[in-house]
């Protein structure tokens, strides 16, 4: 054998291949390379072409945004007006006309630390302090009572003020909870292991109105004489239970996805079982899962407006109620869309975040 | 590779710090283990080898209780390990070991799997911790990695990693499963140097490894394990060059080509 020439100039000389851009160069590329695609995309520019201009002259042009009902019915467009007239009533519900300002106090905090929570660079002690601070606070300004604040009874809290209290504290409660039974169906001792099965199993094979309709019916008919439990806790109860099972078989799945050799390092370093969990396993298992249990998290945020049929007067119901008002009768569209888009918000949100996360959570990626 | 001293000098002591009597293991009805019986000196350098599925990673993840054993007797620095677990902690802190697939904590820079065990388990402050990381991340040659994360490390990078890793624990004992298998040919003599070196500072080591040039350089006694069983012992030169059991014959043949 010899030594092979090599022809550096020509090495030197060579570019990659340029691909040719331009508009119909992306076209061709992303719009119609193959039969189907070009059939797709065709399908998908009829589809649009028919259905969103109308679309656009219904809800922008043809719209009527601050007008009386009488003006929306005889008007071609979108009655929006159906919202701007009853905003208040729709995001605060029943709660007290001239004391909207504390729910609304109360949201505000709520979103300014959510806003903090969302940027991985302030989550410290103080943001976990000022979430508890802050959510006394919230629950303080919501009730009264005290601080010369007029008492206002949870049957009066509504709108969504109520769907984003029973959420936020839904899902924050509930992800431990998940967590911890992830932890016990794994356990090696044999009389935790079962209970955290047969919770798990009872919870997933009920849906979530049962639980809510044993919650706020047959729940009380256990307590003793006198004693009550608050209709607002009870519920948030059930949806407690509820998500956190859901949560536990996630993660469950993310700890079966954990290498052997994870566990081995930690005990050959004389780690504890809680040190390990804590420390090498969980940070890592959960991560893993952050998507399915985003999916757990929207679903269980999407399904508090369920809470409507043990009458909890959350978003949902605040806007039918609107509906049933003689004058707005017949603006459901507008009215529904304007909910959706509120939902919509919050689970992207949450798909967002997740996704943030999972990025700077990723220690893999080559820097 | 360096050149150590002569091996037999090394132990300067005939203190023994593993004692392993007749040990049985079984995984179901799978006899693993059979009647092993094994002392090792301070200081001592072994290396075990075999074909796979002889149970060598079995037998060392019993000494620090990677896996229990059903008969017979383990004492590690005069501890006896049983079903208490404060004996395993015990052990565990005072036996290092390397994986074939270095085990590193991902979610963790290279500082951070190091200082791990010392600051939850010997509650180690985080500052001298961190400084006597350094110091092994220095001893390994690889300081300039703490920041980076395993991922971000080549195999031998991670290996040389898990060494220092463990030796932040100030064990007594080092075991090394196969240290080099799973790594590139060119990455191999990285970590064997390092092993070299470690046991030139008079570490005790049970090497499980096929690296001849590694046993020969190192070890006081090379076994030959084969179902189960220790069929063999022998000084490096006398266990590769004359080996006196057919199945040592037939597996050095095998690993020779
Ligand atoms: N956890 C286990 N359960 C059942 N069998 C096992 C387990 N671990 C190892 N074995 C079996 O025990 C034998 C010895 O394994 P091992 O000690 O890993 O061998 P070696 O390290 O010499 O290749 C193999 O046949 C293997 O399949
Ligand atoms: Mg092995």
């Amino acid at each position: 054998m010899a030594i092979i020439a090599i022809d550096k100039e020509k090495i030197a000389r060579i570019k990659p291949p340029v691909i040719k851009t331009g508009v119909i160069g992306w076209l061709k590329e992303n719009l119609f390379n193959g039969v189907i695609n070009s059939l797709l995309t065709i399908i998908i520019f009829l589809f649009m072409v028919k259905f969103v201009p109308p679309f656009i002259k219904w809800a922008f042009v043809d719209s009527v945004w601050f007008s009386t009902s009488q003006v929306c019915k005889e008007c071609e467009g979108a009655c929006w007006s159906a919202i701007t007239k009853n905003f208040r009533f729709m995001i605060f519900g029943i709660y007290p006309y001239e004391l909207h300002w504390r729910p609304f106090v109360s949201m505000l905090s709520l979103f300014t630390l959510l806003y903090f929570t969302y940027y991985r660079k302030y989550w410290s002690k103080t943001l976990l302090y000022a979430w508890l601070a802050g959510l006394v606070a919230m629950a303080v300004l919501m009730k009264g009572g005290i601080f010369g604040l007029t008492p206002v009874p949870t049957e009066m809290w509504g709108g969504l003020p109520l769907t984003l209290l029973l959420s936020i504290f839904g899902l924050t409660a509930a992800y431990p909870l998940g967590v911890i039974l992830a932890l016990g169906r794994d356990s090696k001792l044999p009389g935790i292991r079962y209970m955290c099965v047969t919770y798990i199993e009872l919870i997933r094979g009920v849906p979530l109105i049962s639980l809510l309709f044993m919650a706020s019916i047959i729940f009380p008919l256990f307590l003793p004489e006198g004693v009550t439990i608050n209709k607002i806790l009870r519920a948030q109860a059930a949806i407690i239970f509820f998500t956190a099972a859901y949560i536990a078989e996630v993660v469950r799945g993310g700890l079966q996805g954990m290498n052997k050799g994870q566990y081995e390092a930690a005990d050959a370093l004389g780690l504890n079982y809680y040190q390990t969990m804590r420390l090498i396993i969980l940070p890592q298992a959960l991560k893993i899962v952050i998507p399915p249990t985003v999916s757990v998290l929207v679903s269980a945020f999407k399904d508090t407006s369920l809470v409507v049929i043990i009458s909890l007067y959350d978003l949902l119901f605040a806007a039918k109620t609107v509906i049933q008002k003689p004058q707005w009768n017949g603006f459901s569209t507008e009215v529904y869309i304007f909910v959706a888009i509120l939902y919509f918000l919050g689970c992207f949100s949450m798909s967002n975040f997740s996704r943030k996360l999972e990025e700077e959570l990723d220690t893999d990626k080559r820097s | 590779m360096t050149q150590s001293n002569n091996p037999a000098s090394d132990v300067s002591n005939n203190d023994v710090i593993i004692t392993i009597k007749d040990l049985n293991k079984w995984f179901g009805d799978f006899h693993v283990l059979k009647d092993i019986n094994l002392e090792v000196r301070k200081q001592e350098k072994i290396v075990i080898c075999g074909p796979s599925g002889s149970g060598k990673s079995t037998l060392i993840r019993c000494i620090n209780r990677l896996e229990e054993h059903q008969m017979g007797q383990i004492i590690v620095d005069g501890v006896e390990l049983s079903n208490n677990l404060k004996n395993i902690e015990k052990i565990r802190t005072e036996v290092g070991m390397v994986f074939q697939h270095f085990n590193l904590f991902p979610h963790l820079t290279i500082l951070e799997n190091l200082t791990l065990g010392p600051v939850w388990v010997r509650k180690t402050p985080k500052k001298e911790a961190e400084e006597t990381a350094m110091f092994y991340l220095e001893k390994v040659k690889i300081a300039e990695q703490a920041k980076k994360y395993p991922g971000q490390l080549s195999g031998g990078q991670q290996q040389r990693v898990a060494i220092a890793r463990s030796l932040c624990m100030k064990p007594k004992v080092m075991l090394f499963d196969e240290p080099t298998s799973a790594l590139d040919p060119e990455m191999v003599k990285e970590v064997l140097d390092v092993m070299i070196q470690l046991s030139d500072e008079g570490m005790t080591m049970i090497v499980v490894s096929h690296e001849m040039g590694f046993a020969k350089t190192v070890a006081q006694r090379v076994m030959l394990m084969d179902d189960g069983m220790i069929l063999e012992e022998n000084n490096p030169v006398d266990f590769f060059e004359n080996p006196q059991h057919e199945r040592t014959q037939f597996f050095l043949s095998q690993i020779l080509h």
